[in-house]
């Protein structure tokens, strides 16, 4: 019963921690949506706001990876298991 | 049955052991891919001649001159000697994430590979900074701009590595993942409708392949190479004549 509920609870953690996915959405497409902006207005410059396009939403996407790293614990290395 | 009924996502296996060490399929991998890289290598710059360049050779001076190019860019002239080891992590990193695309596990989706990466950049930017600003100024460099926020420049420090071997590592294992979670499901969807051989399971996923492998797999190789660059020429004053 308690491996239950401790398994139920580390689902319902992993799929709530897959919501920290939203931020870095949001982010990104902001940063995509002025690079293309930078981009319209000066065409020649495409491969620098590319390339510093890239490693910003990068940057941006960490925050998600880190809720990522978190379901993963969460479903195939769970630390709460053990304890029981 | 063809396919598997069950969502089995592990970890790397463990290989074989020596003396109680527990050598696992990342490591013997990696050493897959390190013989790939060096083969390449060998290969491309085999009976080069400055008169008659062929065609490998021309291919690796190409090699050579775009990474040069990009440190010189990012970093600025003087740093271009950081050239090998920014083409190395490239190498072994592209590598290393392609080479499931003949059907092994990625070297990256190892947490311990890119931790490691990260790691010796982090080891050098920290003796880049000592360098440059002696080991006095680097202390003192903890305490800019007030005192009170020594802490949160710790941390900072610290979550640079962090960030950027979770990053790769997330990115890499959350396609074997899915990839994972989609044959399952396809399987599943297969069996549902009476096929006895998985019709999905065959076609679908190399969709999703050509993202996660290729495009990922890139995209991680050219982003830890150019947060490299970044953090390590922040720690060099600025140019006078860049």
């Amino acid at each position: 019963m308690e491996r239950a509920i401790v398994l139920a609870a580390s689902a319902i953690g992993a799929g709530l921690a897959a919501i920290a996915g939203i931020g870095p959405g949001i982010g990104e497409g902001f940063a995509v949506g002025k690079a293309c902006e930078a981009i319209g207005r000066q065409p020649e410059s495409s491969g620098a706001v590319t390339r510093t396009m890239f490693v910003g939403c990068a940057v941006a996407e960490s925050t998600g990876i880190y809720g990522l790293v978190i379901a993963l614990l969460l479903m195939f290395a769970n630390p709460f298991i053990g304890k029981l | 049955m063809h396919g598997s009924t069950e969502v089995n996502v592990t970890g790397p296996k463990i290989s074989f052991e020596v003396f109680g060490i527990k050598v696992t399929e990342t490591v013997v991998i990696s050493w897959i891919v390190m013989a790939i890289i060096i083969g390449l290598i060998l290969f491309l710059t085999h009976n080069m001649s400055l008169k008659k360049p062929g065609k490998r050779q021309i291919i690796a001076e190409w090699i050579v001159t775009t990474f040069n190019n990009l440190v010189k860019d990012s970093m600025g002239k003087r740093n271009v000697h950081y050239a090998p080891y920014m083409t190395t992590i490239f190498m072994f990193s592209i590598f290393g994430s392609l080479i499931s695309l003949i059907g092994l596990r990625p070297v990256t989706g190892d947490y311990n590979t890119t931790l490691a990466w990260a790691l010796i950049t982090f080891i050098m930017i920290q003796v880049c900074k000592i360098k440059n600003d002696g080991f006095i100024g680097y202390l003192k460099g903890f305490t800019q701009p007030i005192k009170l926020l020594t802490p949160l420049n710790i941390i900072s420090e610290i979550a640079t590595p962090v960030s950027m071997s979770f990053r790769h590592f997330g990115n890499i294992a959350s396609g074997i993942v899915i990839t994972q979670l989609l044959y399952y499901a396809l399987t599943a969807a297969s069996n549902a409708i009476g096929l006895s051989f998985p019709v999905f399971a065959v076609a679908v996923p190399s969709v999703l392949s050509v993202y996660f492998d290729l495009f990922t797999g890139f995209m991680q190789a050219f982003i830890f190479t150019m947060l490299s660059m970044a953090y390590i020429g922040a720690t060099y004053p600025e140019e006078e004549n860049s």
